[in-house]
C-alpha cells in the first residue's frame, strides 16, 4: 500500500479545494490535494459561460478560466496533487485511503484535513415526480457535461424544470445550438436562481418562463415524448384541471443542490439540517481538525464567493496546525447559532466565545423573498443584540454579515444567537 | 438445428426453469422480447422471499410458495446472489386482528412452515424492530421469510444456465407459432426457431402466447404497484413488514432490500394496459400514507427513486402449471405473488411434466451448479483490493460514486454470459446509477465504457431499448442542418 504525509490534506480540487490548498501553501506547511477527476478544476470546467471572476478579480472570467488561474498557482506553488483517485474512507482517527488505477490503494495520513468535495444535484427521485422512466431526463449539470464536454447533444426540444443558475444557463446554451427549449417551468411564484441569468439567458431569448408550475407527469415509454405541467397553489398542491401537455424529448432538472457528504459521515462529522457539516466560526466541523469549506458546506451563488470562503478555512488551518493541533484539547465554550424566523439555514452553526473579539462572518439564506426586512439577532433570553435594516431579501441570494460581537455588545455568557428576519415595523420605513 | 426446449420469456421464471432443466443433456433456448432479460415484472417487485402462509389451501401457489421457500437457501449457495433470511413481521394494529394471525400461523405450521411464532409483547415487538408504530398490538412473525434481489438472482440463473449451455436470444419476440409433426416452428422478427416442446413463461403475455397454439383458456391482467425507494442509510430496517393481507394483495410493505435502501409500495391497481408502468402522483401518495401505518417516520426526504412494476394476475388468482392439450405445450403463467418465492418449485414442476412428454432426461456432464460469485470493491479487505488493483488496474478507477462501483466491476457485468448491453443493463447487474445521485455523475462514463467494450459508437448507446436513446448528435450538427436548409442565418 503506497502511503502520504501531509500537514494538510485537501479533498477535491474544485474552486474550493484549490484555494483553500494554495491559501495553505503560503505557510510553509506541506499540503496535498486529491482529486476524482483527471483534472484539476472541479465543475468550473464545463461551466464555459462568462461571469465568474467579477468579486475574486475584478474582471469577467469563463469557468474554466477561473479554474486555470488556481491551477497556474497549484504548479507554481509546486502542490502536490493525486487525480483520478477517489477518497473511499476517512476514519474516525483522521486517516484517509483512497484509490486510483496507477498506485492502487493509498493511505494519507495528515495534521489537518479540509474537505472540498462540492455539491451534487437533485434528481427526478428526490422530488418524485410521477410517470414513465424513459431516456431523456437530465440533471442540467448533466446534460452542461455532455454539451460543453462530451460535445454531444442530449435532445431537440427542451422542458427545463426548475430556474436554478445551470437550468437557465443550459436553456441559453441549448437556444444556441439550435435546440428548442419550449419553457423553463418554476414550482415557486420566483426565480430561484439569480436575476442576471433571468435576464441574460431566458428573457434576452424569448424562453418561457412558467412560475408557479410543476412537471406531474412524465410521458413515454422508451424516450421521453413530453411532460405533463400543472399550476399549483402556493402551498405546492397541484390546481386540479390546470394540467397541460408539453411535448419535449428532453427534460432537465436544475431543482438544487445537495452539499455531497458521505465521507463527512463517515468521519463521524454531525451534519446541520442544510445537508453541510455543522460547523464552528474557523470552518471547523464537530471533528477535531476536520475544516469544511466550499459548496460541501452550504451551496454558494457564485464561485467568488466559494473561494473567499475557502481562503478563510486554509487560514484556519494554518492556526490549528500551529496552535492546537497534538496540543491538549481545551474545552472551548461555544455559542449556538440558530435560524429563526424566514432563515433557511445559518452558517456558522457554533461560534467559540474565545473569538467573539474578531469578525465572525455570518452566511445565510432566508425561505421566502421579502421587502423592507430587518435582519434581527437575539439572544437566548429574546434580547434583540443588534439589528440591520435589508431593502429587499429572496432565497437565491445569500447574506453575509462580518460582525465583531464584542463591538456590538455581545458578552461572553450569551449562550445562544438566534438570528431572524422580519418585516419592519411601520415606524422605521420612514428612516429608509 | 431443433432444441429439445424453447423457453418463451427471459424473466426470473424463464430463467430459473432453464438453469434447472440445465442439469440435463438438452438442447434448451431461451426467447425474450427485450433488450434485456429480466425486464418485466422481475425487475419491479417486492424482492421478498415468502414464507408461505398467506395464500389460502386450495391454491397451488400456496404449496409451490413454501416448498420454494425451502429451496431458495442452496440456490443462493450455488448461484451466489445475496439472500438474507431477516423473516417478516404481519403487524396487526387492532386486537381483533389477532385471531386471523392465529389462524395463518396453525395452518403454517401444519403446513410445515418453521419457526411461525405470534408475539404480543409489545415491548419484544418494538426491540425486535424499533421503527415499528406504537399502535402495534401484535405481529406474526416469520424467520423464513427473506429479502433478495430478483434480478440480480434472474442474472445469476442466466449466467448459470448459459455456462452449462442454454442459448439466450435476446430481442427476439415470438411473433407466431406453428405445430406440426410434434415440432414447434417458433418465428420472430429475426429468425426462425425449431423445437420439441416450448415453456410458457412470458408473464403478462402469457395469454397471447398460449393462443398462438389455440389454447384460449386464461386471461391475465395486468396488476400495478408502486414503489418509492429511499436512500441506503436513510433507514435501518431489521424486518419485512406486511400490514393485515385483503383480498387483492398483501397490502403496502416498509421492506429493505438487499442492498441495504428501504422501499414503501406496493399499491394494487388493476389496468388493462399491460405496458403501463407509469407512477402516479395519487399512487405514490397512496403508498406513503399506506406504509406511514406501519411505520410513522418514514425518511421521505432521503425518496432516490419512484417506480411501478405489473404483477401478472390471471382470472384464477392461481398459479397456471399445465401440461396442456398441445403435445409438448407447457404454459407456466399467471405467475403472480408469491411467484418469486415459488421460481425453484415451479421449475421441478416443469421437469416432471417434461418427463411426462417423454424427454430423455439424461444428466449433463458438464453440469455445473456454481455461479461463480461477482467480485465486488466493497467486499475486498485493504490488503486484497491493493492486491487486486496491481493485477488489474480497472479496479481502481471508481466509477459509480455513490455506490463505490469500480470499471472492473462493470467490465464484468458486459462481458459475463448474457451480459450487459445497455446502461440499465449495466446498472441492475452491478449497481452504477442505483444509488442517491441516480447516474448524474457516472452516466457518461458508463455510457464510454458501454461503446468501448461492446464497439459501438458512444451516440448509440441506449438506457434499455432501441430507442430509448440517451444523445440526439453532435453539438453544432443542428446548427449546421439548419444553415444548410436555409432556415437560420
Amino acid at each position: 500500500m503506497k502511503s502520504y504525509k501531509a500537514d494538510v490534506l485537501v479533498i477535491g480540487a474544485g474552486a474550493a479545494g484549490l484555494a483553500a490548498a494554495i491559501e495553505v501553501k503560503k505557510s510553509d506547511l506541506k499540503v496535498l490535494i486529491i482529486e476524482r477527476a483527471k483534472e484539476l478544476g472541479g465543475i468550473t470546467l464545463q461551466c464555459i459561460h462568462n461571469g465568474f471572476g467579477l468579486k475574486e478579480f475584478e474582471e469577467e472570467l469563463t469557468g474554466p478560466e477561473y479554474a486555470q488561474r488556481f491551477i497556474n498557482q497549484v504548479n507554481d506553488l509546486k502542490i502536490p496533487y493525486i487525480l483520478d483517485t477517489m477518497v473511499i474512507e476517512i476514519t474516525k482517527d483522521k486517516k484517509i485511503y483512497a484509490v486510483n488505477n496507477k498506485e492502487g490503494l493509498i493511505e494519507v495520513s495528515a495534521k489537518a484535513i479540509i474537505l472540498a468535495m462540492g455539491c451534487r444535484e437533485r434528481t427526478r427521485g428526490a422530488i418524485n415526480i410521477p410517470g414513465f422512466r424513459p431516456s431523456g431526463i437530465y440533471t442540467a449539470g448533466q446534460a452542461q457535461r455532455f454539451v460543453n464536454i462530451e460535445g454531444y447533444l442530449p435532445g431537440h426540444t427542451y422542458v427545463i424544470l426548475g430556474s436554478g443558475d445551470i437550468g437557465m444557463i443550459m436553456a441559453r446554451r441549448l437556444t444556441w445550438e439550435g435546440c428548442n427549449v419550449k419553457a423553463v417551468v418554476e414550482i415557486q411564484p420566483y426565480v430561484s436562481g439569480l436575476l442576471r441569468n433571468q435576464v441574460q439567458c431566458l428573457e434576452d431569448y424569448d424562453i418561457p418562463l412558467i412560475t408557479s408550475y410543476t412537471v406531474t407527469k412524465i410521458h413515454g415509454r422508451d424516450r421521453l415524448q413530453g411532460v405533463s405541467i400543472a399550476k399549483v397553489t402556493k402551498d405546492y398542491d397541484r390546481i386540479i384541471g390546470s394540467e397541460r401537455f408539453i411535448e419535449c424529448d428532453t427534460l432537465l432538472l436544475s431543482v438544487g443542490l445537495i452539499p455531497e457528504n458521505e465521507l463527512t459521515l463517515q468521519a463521524g462529522a454531525t451534519l446541520s439540517q442544510n445537508g453541510g457539516p455543522m460547523v464552528d466560526n474557523n470552518l471547523e466541523t464537530t471533528i477535531d481538525g476536520i475544516f469544511a469549506c466550499g459548496n460541501v458546506l452550504q451551496v454558494h451563488d457564485l464561485v467568488d464567493m466559494v473561494t473567499s470562503e475557502a481562503k478563510r478555512a486554509g487560514k484556519n488551518v494554518i492556526d490549528y496546525i500551529q496552535y492546537r493541533y497534538d496540543k491538549p484539547v481545551k474545552k472551548e465554550e461555544k455559542i449556538k447559532c440558530i435560524p429563526g424566523e424566514n432563515i433557511n439555514y445559518l452558517k456558522p452553526d457554533l461560534v467559540n466565545k474565545s473569538d467573539i473579539e474578531s469578525n465572525i462572518i455570518f452566511n445565510f439564506r432566508v425561505k421566502y423573498p421579502d421587502r423592507r426586512v430587518i435582519i434581527q439577532f437575539k439572544d437566548e433570553k429574546n434580547k434583540v443584540i443588534y439589528t440591520r435594516k435589508k431593502v429587499y431579501v429572496i432565497p437565491s441570494e445569500m447574506i453575509e454579515l462580518a460582525l465583531n460581537l464584542k463591538e456590538i455588545g455581545v458578552e461572553t455568557t450569551i449562550k445562544e444567537i438566534r438570528i431572524e428576519v422580519i418585516p419592519r415595523p411601520e415606524v422605521l420605513i420612514e428612516e429608509d | 438445428m431443433i432444441y429439445d426446449v424453447i423457453i418463451i420469456g427471459g424473466g426470473v421464471i424463464g430463467c430459473c426453469i432453464a438453469r434447472t432443466l440445465s442439469k440435463y443433456d438438452l438442447k434448451i433456448a431461451v426467447l425474450e422480447k427485450e433488450a434485456d432479460i429480466a425486464s418485466g415484472t422481475t425487475k419491479a417487485n417486492s424482492g421478498v422471499v415468502h414464507a408461505g402462509y398467506a395464500a389460502e389451501r386450495e391454491y397451488l401457489k400456496r404449496d409451490m410458495c413454501i416448498k420454494g421457500n425451502k429451496m431458495y437457501t442452496k440456490a443462493a449457495e450455488e448461484l451466489n446472489f445475496p439472500l438474507q433470511r431477516i423473516g417478516s413481521f404481519v403487524v396487526a394494529l387492532e386486537d381483533n386482528q389477532i385471531k386471523d394471525l392465529e389462524v395463518e400461523r396453525n395452518n403454517g405450521i401444519q403446513d410445515g412452515i418453521v419457526g411461525l411464532e405470534l408475539i404480543l409483547d409489545k415491548k419484544k415487538i418494538k426491540h425486535m424492530e424499533p421503527n415499528l408504530t406504537d399502535d402495534v398490538v401484535g405481529v406474526l412473525h416469520a424467520p423464513s421469510a427473506g429479502i433478495v434481489s430478483p434480478y440480480e438472482m434472474t442474472f445469476a440463473l442466466a449466467e448459470n444456465a448459459a455456462m452449462n449451455g442454454v442459448k439466450f436470444f435476446r430481442s427476439h419476440k415470438v411473433k407466431r407459432i406453428r405445430h406440426q409433426n410434434y415440432i414447434f416452428e417458433l418465428k420472430t422478427k429475426q429468425s426462425t426457431f425449431k423445437a420439441r416442446n416450448i415453456v410458457n413463461a412470458a408473464g403478462l403475455f402469457a395469454s397471447k402466447i398460449s393462443k398462438m397454439v389455440g389454447l384460449d383458456y386464461f386471461d391475465i391482467m395486468p396488476r400495478k404497484g408502486e414503489y418509492i425507494l429511499f436512500d441506503r442509510n436513510s433507514m435501518h430496517l431489521n424486518k419485512v413488514l406486511f400490514p393485515m393481507a385483503t383480498k387483492v394483495s398483501k397490502g403496502i410493505l416498509v421492506c429493505p432490500t438487499a442492498h441495504g435502501n428501504t422501499f414503501v409500495g406496493p399499491n394494487a391497481q388493476n389496468l388493462s394496459d399491460k405496458k403501463d408502468t407509469s407512477t402516479t402522483e395519487a399512487g405514490l401518495k397512496e403508498i406513503l400514507e399506506g406504509a406511514r401505518k406501519l411505520v410513522p417516520h418514514l425518511p421521505e426526504r432521503a425518496s432516490i427513486r419512484n417506480f411501478a412494476g405489473l404483477r401478472a394476475i390471471p382470472d384464477s388468482y392461481d398459479f397456471i402449471i399445465d401440461n396442456t392439450d398441445v403435445y409438448g405445450f407447457i404454459n407456466v403463467a399467471g405467475i403472480l405473488s408469491p411467484g418469486l418465492t415459488s421460481c425453484y418449485a415451479i421449475s421441478e414442476r416443469v421437469i416432471e411434466y417434461l418427463e411426462l412428454l417423454g424427454v430423455d432426461l439424461k444428466p449433463n456432464e458438464k453440469y455445473n451448479p456454481i455461479r461463480p460469485k461477482p467480485e465486488r470493491f466493497k467486499e475486498f479487505l485493504k490488503d486484497e483490493l491493493d492486491r487486486k488493483i496491481r493485477v488489474d488496474p480497472a479496479w481502481g478507477r471508481i466509477i459509480c460514486r455513490c455506490e463505490t462501483i469500480p470499471e472492473k466491476e462493470i467490465l464484468n457485468a458486459i462481458h459475463a454470459p448474457v451480459g450487459a448491453i445497455n446502461v440499465d443493463g449495466v446498472k441492475f447487474r452491478c449497481r452504477p446509477g442505483m444509488g442517491r445521485c441516480q447516474g448524474g455523475f457516472c452516466r457518461p462514463r458508463v455510457m464510454e465504457i458501454l461503446a468501448r467494450e461492446l464497439n459501438i459508437p458512444y451516440q448509440d448507446v441506449t438506457k434499455k431499448s432501441e430507442d430509448s436513446y440517451y444523445l440526439v448528435s453532435k453539438t453544432k450538427d443542428e446548427l449546421l442542418k439548419k444553415l444548410e436548409s436555409g432556415e437560420e442565418e
